[in-house]
């Protein structure tokens, strides 16, 4: 398979497009935790119950199709193999804890990869839905309709005061979390974000690196989510997500201009500098090509580098982890053999582009 | 301590993981950590458990205290779903619910940890589902029906007033009829 052919089906459709505020804003999430009223929730149902869980699914919605998204597919985690299970978890298309339980887990993902809902994960019902750039209130709009669209053949598990009822008492109430990733470059450089975080945490909000708390953000991705699901409205909770977004939107394009115009030279060699170790490294470890990915989507941005899309951040942070490098190269590999594969994968995706440009 | 994944690397990073009621640590290095999915984008699962059961244990302590005490009004000593199975304490080891009765059987004992974990909210503002909702929404309607009628009444604005308290009584009476086609 061509490298093009194989990024062509690597990457959800959703993904390659851009959406609003899309220099800084990669994608809007919002997921939604739902239970049948009747079963015990996962952690402590018996394999029968989970068993008729998927069942219930594969016959209801497996092949069918909800408004603009085609034809679902239902995924047993169990008929996996574990390469093809990393990718989806590095497709962000399921959890590591749903891969975890693989004999009763499973997803539902609609055809363009933009709505998944996945099946026995620590909630009988796990929403998910993507959109590309800032677009969170699209996106409740359409989790919104999704669920009522489940929900006209499911009792979900819900109580008048506490709302939704969910596993973890973190999850009560709207069942919902709204998210947001950025690419944050220029309030890292300048170290505004240190400052911020505990700010925007006072708010009820959460930020964190992209692969988790207490690491640090790989290529500057940081990731926005409400922490607060009970006592208010879906509504409410999107609109205070979406006004700290806008104002760190806001606060990272007036770092990029002052660094530009304060040390401009300095910025672009260190963007031609990341540029050359990319087109050029015979080995390289996620953690450098993050930062490097990062420095040259900012390049982009900025218009020092042209002929790039800029999704490609997205696109090659995807595909160079090591489930998607494991499937490229059709077998597993060590970590160095992994470094070894990234580069070169990293490599011939930027000749790729000078090739067609 | 050497990380249990790659054993080359130090392990810099010690995790328990909470599944099925099972308690695993993880010890790994920053590199496994990413590289094995320790670390997912949703960290969660780590950090929250970890946290709540840390407020959890604190919230234990007057509950166990409370079970010596022979008060007409307390919970029976060992509170237990008979549903799931689940126990309070157990609950409040794991941070987990067994199963939506639970939250009937641990009813009001949850109101301090929602409102920590939930900056003061123990009751819920949101959507409610569309086909169980019909008698919810009214109930809710009428509710903020009323809240304006005291607001027009203490305001003197009694020809408003007249008209909500119209609105409210056509509510209720919706109400009524739809619970008679229930019985039916
Ligand atoms: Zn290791
Ligand atoms: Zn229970």
């Amino acid at each position: 398979m061509s490298l093009q052919q194989f990024i062509n089906e690597a990457i959800s459709p959703w993904m390659q497009e851009n959406g609003p505020d899309s220099d800084i804003v990669l994608s809007s999430r919002i997921r939604l935790a739902r239970n049948f009223e009747q079963v015990p929730f996962p952690i402590l149902a018996n394999q029968e119950d989970l068993d008729h869980i998927l069942d219930f699914f594969q016959q209801e919605y497996g092949q069918q199709s909800f408004g603009n998204y085609h034809q679902f597919e239902l995924v047993r985690m169990n008929e996996l193999p574990s390469i093809q299970k990393r990718v989806l978890v590095e497709k962000h298309l399921v959890s590591p804890h749903l891969v975890e339980h693989s004999n009763h887990g499973a997803a539902l993902i609609s055809k363009n990869e933009q709505v998944s809902v996945m099946v026995n994960e620590e909630d009988h019902i796990r929403i998910q839905l993507y959109f590309p750039g800032f677009q969170l209130e699209k996106a409740l709009k359409q989790a919104s309709e999704f669920d009522d669209w489940l929900e006209e053949k499911i009792n979900y598990a819900f109580d008048e005061d506490r709302g939704y009822l969910t596993s973890c008492p973190t999850n009560v109430g709207t069942g919902m979390r709204a998210s947001v990733m950025m690419h944050l470059p220029a309030l890292v450089m300048t170290q505004q974000i240190n400052r911020m975080i505990p700010a925007i945490n006072q708010l009820g909000l959460v930020v964190r690196g992209i692969y988790g708390e207490g690491s640090e953000a790989l290529g500057n991705i940081f990731q926005i989510s409400n922490q607060i699901t009970l006592g208010k409205s879906e509504t409410d909770i999107v609109e205070d997500l979406k006004s700290v977004v806008q104002q760190l939107i806001e606060q990272e394009r007036n770092a990029r201009k002052r660094i530009m115009d304060q040390s401009g030279v300095q910025l672009e060699d260190k963007i031609f500098r990341s540029y050359g170790i990319l087109s050029n490294s015979r080995i390289i470890e996620s953690k450098e090509a993050s930062k490097c990915l990062s420095d040259v989507r900012l390049g982009i941005d900025l218009g020092y580098i042209q002929r790039i899309p800029k999704t490609i951040l997205n696109e090659l942070m995807i595909l160079t982890q090591p489930g998607f490098l494991q499937q490229y190269a059709q077998k597993n590999l060590s970590p160095e053999e992994r470094d070894v594969l990234r580069a070169s994968l990293i490599r011939e995706r930027l000749k790729l582009e000078n090739k067609y440009s | 301590m050497e990380c249990q994944e790659c054993h080359q690397r130090p392990a810099t990073l010690h995790f328990t993981q909470v599944i099925n009621g099972h308690k695993k640590e993880v010890h790994v290095c920053e590199k496994c950590a990413y590289e094995q999915g320790y670390m997912p984008q949703n960290s969660e699962s780590f950090s929250l458990p970890n946290l709540l059961s840390g407020l959890f244990n604190f919230d234990s302590y007057p509950v166990s205290q409370s079970q010596d005490q022979t008060s007409s009004y307390e919970a029976p000593p060992k509170l237990q779903c008979e549903k799931c199975g689940l126990t309070y304490d157990e609950f409040t080891r794991i941070g987990k619910f067994g199963c939506a009765k639970c939250y009937k059987t641990f009813g009001e004992k949850l109101n301090p940890i929602f409102r920590r974990v939930h900056s003061g909210n123990s009751v819920h503002d949101g959507k409610v589902p569309k086909r169980m909702g019909g008698d919810i929404h009214v109930r809710k309607q009428i509710e903020e029906q009323r809240q304006k009628l005291n607001h027009l009444i203490r305001s003197e604005e009694f020809e408003e007033a007249a008209k909500v308290r119209d609105q409210i009584r056509m509510l209720e009476k919706q109400m009524k009829s739809e619970q008679g086609d229930g019985d039916q």
